[in-house]
């Protein structure tokens, strides 16, 4: 059984309000299904609190059939409806539904639209940071080093584990509403030093060094190492943001790699020792010329029409630098009639992108630049959509499972050409 | 049920995760489960590419699994299936982690792992099983005599 402070105690007993009385009641429960021995503290949590479909609102009609039955009866599991006040902790919605513009564009019905609305509402009157993004770390919450957060959306939570050194679980919903109220979640797994050392070893042997190459080498280590924590040395080099950001997407969409030890690279490996601390050092793997073609044929096992009716940038969410390459490659160019580029990031990132004229400059080559979502999470294509091109090694693992399409796996300048000839010409180049 | 009163052919011990008593009858699989993009809620059926329990849906049954993976969606689609009436009735699984445990939590069905005896290679599809979260057991009554 977990055990609670004198504080958390009196805030299960309903010293702060039943809200967060609920809250701890769902955290203990699952504290003690994990058999977690206490709580730590956060104050910093992403998730999608209280959002929800039409389906889910009509199941709690009784109950009022509003934020307040829906944050009550689902994300806090409880069996009663209470007042839900503000959120006691920084906290921030993730990824949403559809662009709170282009909505119409990406064939959401204006029923869909209000129920969205009214949702951003609610959370906006919670204190709940309208972030709506997959890579809350480029868009406004940026963790540090050992902070313990308590995040959804598995290429965030390996980012912040990975790259940044904080600490945060692959959470769900339920675990993060509850973490936004009181302030705590269990003392368990990525919160301890000891559940964060290596397990296995990747070596890599061939010249890893830009975002295209990392997000392949990100799906072998998923392949490889499944949910452990792997150790990775050898010829990764030139480390950015947006290459750490594909890497990991890549490396949990494939395997649920949740944490990853870079060597010389990562701040929680200085040196092969230090990664493993200690721990047995498992299995080797190789990623060699023979991997890197193999893992090329994987990710467009699915692609057979070189028609490209649709192409998607933005898995995870575009940083700035991307959209800025994305609007260079298509300077004096048009998407083809035949095809349509649909370019995803959030809210914050495309206020930079307006500022810059990227934005008009995406609009005016006939493509869109949307927030909020990606065509995974709204299940959203262009209609009629036969074959993607996708830049994203995580996109092309989802997307055509997903909708039932054919997908191409490319470097952002061959899905960039596949959007303005309409014809998929990807290969594998020659590694560098 | 008739079959209760005979004594069960194999009893594995272990911890429990959400407490309380179900039986059903088991669905066994050797593969994790992606909850979000791996599982259709309204009919509580796998529908992942490949999955060996694709096409197979897991109502009313004792889901017997490695665990989780993919998306940290896992407990709110899982929880979803508790809304539509399409969860199992009991969970036993071998590898803890963040995205079954809430799950197994919101749906609310007795759940078990840490057992004593390896649950996938010991009980069959379509086995009668017993789950007590409170005790920490799994009780087996074959559905076909053992060879």
């Amino acid at each position: 059984m977990v055990m609670l402070t004198e504080r958390e105690r009196a805030m299960q007993g309903g010293a702060d309000g039943p809200a967060v009385a609920k809250a701890m009641d769902l955290l203990v429960r699952y504290a003690d299904a994990l058999g977690a021995e206490r709580f730590v503290e956060t104050n910093n949590v992403a998730g999608v609190p209280g959002s929800a479909p039409p389906w889910v609102k009509n199941y709690y009609k009784a109950d009022g059939g509003d934020y307040r039955a829906v944050f009550s009866r689902f994300d806090l599991d409880a069996d009663e409806v209470v007042d839900v006040p503000r959120m006691n902790a920084f906290s921030c919605h993730l990824q949403g539904g559809m662009d709170p513009e282009l909505w119409a564009e990406q064939g959401m019905s204006a029923e869909a639209h209000a129920n969205f609305t009214a949702d951003e509402r609610d959370v906006a009157a919670h204190g709940i940071q309208i972030l709506k993004t997959c890579t809350p770390y480029i868009a406004g919450n940026v963790p540090v080093m050992g902070e313990h957060c308590a995040w959804m959306e598995s290429s965030a939570v390996v980012f912040c584990n990975s790259v940044i050194g904080a600490r945060t679980n692959c959470e769900g919903r339920e675990s993060t509403s509850a973490a936004m109220l009181a302030k705590r979640i269990p003392d368990w797994g990525f919160h301890r030093p000891e559940f964060r050392r290596g397990q296995h070893s990747v070596r890599v042997e061939v010249p890893v060094t830009d975002v295209f190459e990392w997000g392949m080498l990100g799906y072998f280590v998923g392949q490889s190492v499944e949910d452990t924590i792997p150790v990775i040395t050898g010829q990764v080099g030139s480390p950015s943001l947006i290459r750490h950001k594909h890497f990991g997407a890549a490396a949990a969409s494939s395997g649920g790699v949740e944490m990853y030890h870079m060597v010389g690279i990562t701040p929680e490996a200085p040196s092969v020792e230090a990664a493993f601390g200690g721990a047995p050092k498992g299995e080797t793997f190789v990623y060699d010329r023979a991997a890197r073609a193999r893992i090329y044929e994987q990710l467009n096992a699915v692609g057979e029409g070189t028609d490209v009716d649709f192409v998607m940038l933005g898995c995870p969410h575009y940083s700035i630098e991307q959209i800025a390459e994305a609007a260079r490659l298509i300077e004096g160019r048009k998407v083809s009639g035949n095809s349509a580029l649909w370019v995803f990031t959030s809210r914050a990132v495309k206020a930079t992108a307006d500022a810059n004229g990227y934005t008009k400059a995406l609009t005016d080559a006939g493509a869109f630049l949307m927030t909020d979502t990606c065509s995974s999470i709204s299940q959203a294509v262009p209609k009629g959509t036969r074959v993607a091109a996708l830049d994203s090694a995580k996109q092309v693992h989802y997307l055509p499972a997903i909708m039932g399409i054919e997908g191409w796996y490319g470097t952002t300048a061959e899905c960039i050409d596949a959007a303005c000839t309409g014809r998929w010409a990807g290969r594998l180049a020659e590694p560098a | 049920m008739a079959t209760l009163l005979e004594r069960p052919d194999i009893v594995l011990r272990g911890r429990g995760v959400v407490p309380g008593v179900a039986e059903g009858e088991a669905l066994v699989t050797s593969q994790t489960i992606s909850g979000w993009g791996g599982v259709h809620a309204m009919s509580g059926t796998v529908i992942e590419s490949r999955h060996e329990l694709k096409g197979v849906s897991f109502a009313g049954k004792v889901l017997v699994f490695p665990g989780a993976k993919g998306s940290s969606g896992w407990s709110g689609t899982f929880h979803m299936t508790r809304l539509a009436g399409t969860a199992p009735v009991a969970l036993v699984f071998t590898t803890m982690t963040t995205k079954v445990a809430l799950g197994a939590v919101v749906m609310r069905v007795p759940s078990v792992t840490e057992l004593d005896g390896d649950p996938i290679a010991l009980i069959r599809t379509g086995d009668r099983v017993r789950v007590d979260g409170d005790r920490g057991t799994v009780e087996i009554w074959r559905a076909t005599p053992s060879a």
